[in-house]
């Protein structure tokens, strides 16, 4: 199942996939870095939502961005917004502890692509990666 | 080799228990599922990083409910990371306690929340020192020449 999902994600993008991982928290980023390394994907990480835009704002690019929603200096939320103000089309996915219907709504509306709640698993990441290999 | 044998029934017998009393969830399993041997010492090197955290996070839970004016809102961040932490370990009567945690905190309820953080404090050095055991027991097994039952 996730093989075919890698594969069709390796034929649109013609190279290995790249992810960046976007947690203030030390064993979730590690934990997350060794789910995606798992499946194949190359992933760097971002301390919170402001390092997030900064790489960007220096000309990374990323397939896919798995972005928590409470961090430091900028949350979730707010770096979805300015990523998407900046023209970043990347897949956004918001992985959360946030399970209120109306905070996730919240976190959906300011760009997401889908949302996933912690702790993050191979499964749910299949479930993002699928979505994006169908968009 | 019966030695080793005794110790990897000891170990399956142990993480069984872990489960069944609730300590760890399938979260545990999932971080056992990730190691492998280009990453032989995954689970070990992400449960350090969580006692690591939770320390940290313990100690400024302390400081921050002896203040004179108790910043709630602070106080809510630290237990929402404690139990994104434990749950991603798999730790589920700390990530329990959060949880009731978080909600003292809602209502400002200053004797709810050092009731939790003591309660928080005692599960935490519960599963601190079962999954120190688990270790331990990996290790003798490893060191007599045995392999690790994995996946259990």
């Amino acid at each position: 199942m996730c093989t075919s999902a890698i594969t069709s994600l390796r034929q649109n993008s013609g190279t290995k996939i790249t992810a960046l991982v976007v947690d203030d928290d030390t064993t979730i980023r590690v934990i997350h870095q060794r789910l995606l390394k798992n499946l194949g994907i190359e992933n760097q990480v971002a301390k919170n939502g402001q390092e997030a835009v900064d790489i960007h704002s220096s000309g990374k690019y990323f397939d896919l961005i798995i972005m928590d929603m409470d961090m430091p200096i900028l949350n979730g939320i707010e770096a979805t917004k300015k990523l998407r103000a900046m023209g970043i089309h990347s897949m956004i996915a918001g992985v959360s502890s946030r399970s209120m219907e109306e905070e996730v709504q919240e976190f959906m509306e300011a760009g997401l692509d889908d949302y996933q709640e912690k702790p993050l698993t191979t499964a749910k990441l299949i479930t993002i990666l699928h979505k994006f290999s169908s968009a | 080799m019966a030695g080793v044998a005794q110790l990897q029934r000891q170990l399956v017998d142990y993480t069984a228990s872990l489960f069944h009393e609730g300590f760890l969830d399938d979260q545990f399993n999932q971080l056992q599922q990730l190691q492998d041997e280009s990453n032989p010492d995954f689970v070990v090197e992400v449960v350090s990083l969580f006692f690591e955290d939770s320390e940290r996070l313990l100690n400024e839970l302390a400081k921050s409910l002896e203040q004179q004016t108790i910043d709630f809102k602070r106080i809510d961040a630290h237990v929402h990371q404690l139990k994104g932490s434990s749950s991603s370990i798999g730790a589920q009567r700390v990530q329990r306690v959060c949880i009731a945690f978080r909600n003292f905190c809602d209502e400002k309820n200053v004797e709810g929340c050092q009731k939790c953080l003591q309660q928080v404090k005692h599960e935490y050095s519960l599963v601190k020192s079962k999954l120190e055991t688990l270790f331990k027991l990996e290790q003798q097994i490893l060191a007599a020449g045995g392999s690790i039952p994995f996946p259990m």
